[in-house]
């Protein structure tokens, strides 16, 4: 175990190493330079600036003195926002885009597990009808509508109560984040919902289902202790990735909800050609998402032991 | 051995009619459409994404109207039958009317000052003026003027304060100010030259939509050279499903929106899955050490942050001047959608390469070519029909939630995510902007979603053994 976690970890950052270099090559195909922008009027104030930045030196150097920082987790000073380093930015701002998608995580994996067992033991009949027609609609629907829907319904909501019981957008409390997790979570959830409802019925016909039956068990010490748990594993196996849409599409809801995450800021980054920050929040983004699919992974050794024994 | 060979064994009788087939034997493709033809979800899907095709191919020959036109006229106007305009004059300065045998200051000092009587519109009210006047009362020293969109429920609910008159006998108010065609309440409340009363009278009116000449020429709503006089009724231009904050016509948009979003939505996926069947096939066909360097490189692709990356991929292709952008969001979308069909394609190709059949056609001197393009290739076709089907609606979801955070195609290109984006900002006054285009992105979605279902049902050999 301890072996496979430093191989997977080793794998881990030589994948950060090769993001980070994409997202360097890319950064430097567009058009422009961060300068551009700026009040670099004369030719020798541009000098000066671009010697402060080290943008003076060739690609090459600059790609290695950029590779030098980043493994001493400093990714330098925004090109835009004067004297304000990315790290903090990532730090003022990350929190905020994890607490986002921790609920929104919580939201759908408990919504997914429940829902998708649910219309398993009520394989064809009006709750499985009722909730695969919602599913359906989840996983068709964008998640910037939902959001936009959250929002409505919100305004209504507080216009029929006559006073703000949940915040349309903001953030803050822990009455802010509910709409926005959920609409985050719901694409996600639909997911979840449908890959636990046919791992649910590709169990029902496992022969240890038949002996826990006939050694006469309650259908619901079946249905919990031999067919739920057993069902869950796939949906597991699925969590890294979803994770990951889940923390990138985390823009579109930052967006509608006024949310001070880092997606926002990448997006003004990339717009203003802030390299600094672009580099900053891509290879963030990457690490953390790497690490997550490493954590799920291991995770999963611990759940499902046969994997652990391979 | 010089015994002559007697055969220890008769051959069997034929028998006539035992070893026929009962039904004609069928193709794999043939299997699998009748398999698809019973699923009546994945037909009716078909259906939609065969009428989603209509739409956007045929359907700008058939309404043939400009969408980057702006018809100011009718601007984020909900979905309606054509509206009849009044051809009017151009607007001519009105002498407000102030009464000569009446005294501007009050003479006499009320408590209260009654409602003035007799309020009543001056000519016809139009979209491009309403003229109102009433009687004068005993005891005011001028009108206040309120317009509000429903009927006033007291003297709180009034609604806008449009002017305040200071002469008890000035008695008329011209409104011009962004008029539409709708029900409008008009209250007057007389004042003592300083302060409003507590009474006041109401009226409603509603003004019909009014067009110049000019404009309606301008317009092409009448001919330059026809004599319709002023006063007729004309048509305005019909918009079925509405008109943008622009006064752009829905449906036109739509239609336009459509081409890019399911360009995209289509082009994409083609060309990372073509691309894909290559790297994978190549990587899972060879194998060994090429085999591994390959999918490690594979890996780290999937690895990018998808989001991210494609708006930097796709601000890094850039956009020159005139351009809608369209292209640097497919080949962003192309670069980073490969690996999941590489895997998938590179999976199928393992697995057939171990089958006895294949082995029999290298015995047989089949070449590597022949082998892939007759052997490997038609058996992983099922597996890469349903991952492009299911690639379509990502694509279409990536494309539209890019446009939607305004880092799409570039207006005044239309595409469904940037009309979302627009429709959002107006969605309480005016929902039709942002309902119709996220209608239409989750309708093809859903048809994709559900033919890609029916299509692993139809395709997939575990689940024909059901």
């Amino acid at each position: 175990m301890l072996a496979y976690t430093l191989k997977r970890l080793l794998a881990g950052v030589i994948t950060v190493w090769f993001i980070a270099t994409a997202t360097f090559i890319a950064m430097h195909q567009v058009p422009g330079d961060p300068l551009m922008n700026d009040k670099a009027v004369s030719a020798e104030i541009r000098k000066n600036l671009e010697r402060k930045y080290g943008l003076d030196k060739p690609v090459v150097e600059q790609y290695f003195v950029f590779l030098g920082n980043m493994a001493t987790g400093d990714f330098g000073i925004s090109f835009t926002q004067q004297n304000r380093r990315v790290n903090d930015i990532i730090r003022d701002h990350f929190p905020v885009s994890a607490t986002l998608g921790i609920l929104a995580i919580i939201f759908a994996t408990t919504g997914g597990i429940l829902w998708g067992a649910l219309t398993a033991l009520y394989r064809n009949r009006l709750p499985d009808i009722i909730i695969m027609f919602l599913v359906i609609l989840g996983i068709s629907v964008p998640a910037f509508v939902f959001a936009a829907l959250g929002q409505l319904l919100l305004v209504n909501l507080n216009a029929f109560l006559g006073f703000s019981l949940i915040p349309v957008a903001g953030w803050g409390t822990f009455s802010h984040m509910l709409m926005p997790s959920m609409v985050l979570g719901l694409g996600t959830m639909a997911l979840l919902t449908r890959l636990m409802r046919s791992s649910m019925l590709e169990i029902v016909n496992e022969d240890y289902i038949k002996t826990a039956k006939a050694k006469g068990l309650s259908p619901l010490r079946i249905f919990f202790k031999h067919q739920l748990r057993n069902a869950i594993l796939p949906v597991v196996t699925v969590l890294g990735p979803q994770i990951a849409a889940i923390t990138t599409g985390g823009f579109v809801v930052e967006l509608v909800f006024a949310i001070p995450g880092l997606g926002r800021y990448f997006v003004q980054a990339v717009q203003q050609l802030d390299y600094t920050v672009i580099m900053g929040t891509a290879v963030f983004y990457g690490a953390f998402l790497v690490l997550m699919v490493i954590i799920v992974d291991i995770a999963y050794g611990f759940i499902d032991p046969r994997v652990r024994l391979q | 051995m010089t015994t002559s060979f007697v055969p220890d064994f008769t051959p069997a009788e034929h028998q006539l009619g035992v070893e026929q087939l009962s039904r004609p034997s069928l193709s794999y493709w043939q299997d699998a459409w009748i398999r698809l033809k019973q699923n009546t979800r994945a037909i009716i899907s078909l259906y939609i994404v065969i009428a989603l095709a209509v739409f956007t191919l045929i359907g700008p020959y058939l309404w043939q109207v400009d969408p980057a036109l702006q018809d100011l006229n009718q601007i984020s106007q909900a979905p309606s039958m054509p509206k009849p305009a009044l051809l009017a004059a151009p607007y001519e300065r009105w002498q407000p009317i102030v009464l000569d045998d009446f005294p501007a200051e009050p003479d006499t000092y009320l408590d209260v000052i009654p409602a003035p009587d007799g309020l009543a519109p001056v000519g016809t009210p139009t979209t491009q003026h309403i003229r109102i006047t009433w009687n004068p009362v005993e005891g005011a020293g001028g009108y206040s003027v309120y317009r509000n969109q429903h009927a006033p429920e007291g003297l709180n609910d009034l609604g806008l304060p449009l002017a305040t008159t200071y002469g008890g006998n000035e008695v008329s108010y011209e409104d011009r100010l962004n008029l539409e065609a709708r029900d409008y309440y008009y209250s007057i409340v007389p004042t003592d030259g300083l302060d409003e009363s507590d009474t006041y009278t109401s009226i409603k009116i509603t003004p019909t939509i009014a067009i110049t000449r000019e404009d309606a020429i301008e317009r092409g709503i009448i001919d330059p050279d026809s004599t319709i006089e002023i006063g007729t009724a004309v048509l305005l231009r019909f918009h079925p499903l509405g008109t943008d904050y622009l006064g752009r016509d829905m449906l036109a948009r739509l239609m336009q929106g459509a081409r890019v979003s399911l360009f995209i939505g289509i082009c994409a996926p083609f060309l990372f899955v073509m691309f894909g069947i290559l790297y994978g096939g190549f990587a899972g066909y060879f194998g060994g050490h090429l085999d591994a360097i390959l999918m490690r490189f594979a890996d780290f692709v999937v690895a990018l942050p998808f989001l991210l990356f494609m708006i930097l991929f796709k601000i890094a292709f850039g956009i020159g001047p005139g351009e809608s952008g369209v292209i640097p969001m497919l080949m962003a979308l192309v670069l980073l959608g490969w690996p999941s069909t590489a895997r998938l394609v590179r999976g199928q190709v393992l697995k057939i390469r171990n089958n006895g059949f294949i082995d029999a056609a290298r015995l047989l001197g089949a070449t590597d070519s022949y082998l892939i393009i007759r052997h490997i290739l038609p058996n992983t076709m099922g597996v890469i029909l349903v991952t492009l089907t299911f690639a379509v609606p990502a694509a279409i979801f990536t494309e539209a939630f890019l446009s939607f955070i305004g880092m799409g195609v570039a207006p005044p290109t239309p595409s469904w995510g940037s009309m979302c984006n627009e429709g959002v900002k107006t969605m309480l006054s005016h929902p039709h902007e942002l309902i119709f285009p996220a209608t239409l992105i989750s309708i093809t979605v859903l048809a994709f979603n559900l033919l890609g279902d029916g299509l692993t049902e139809a395709l997939d050999s575990r689940m024909r053994s059901r």
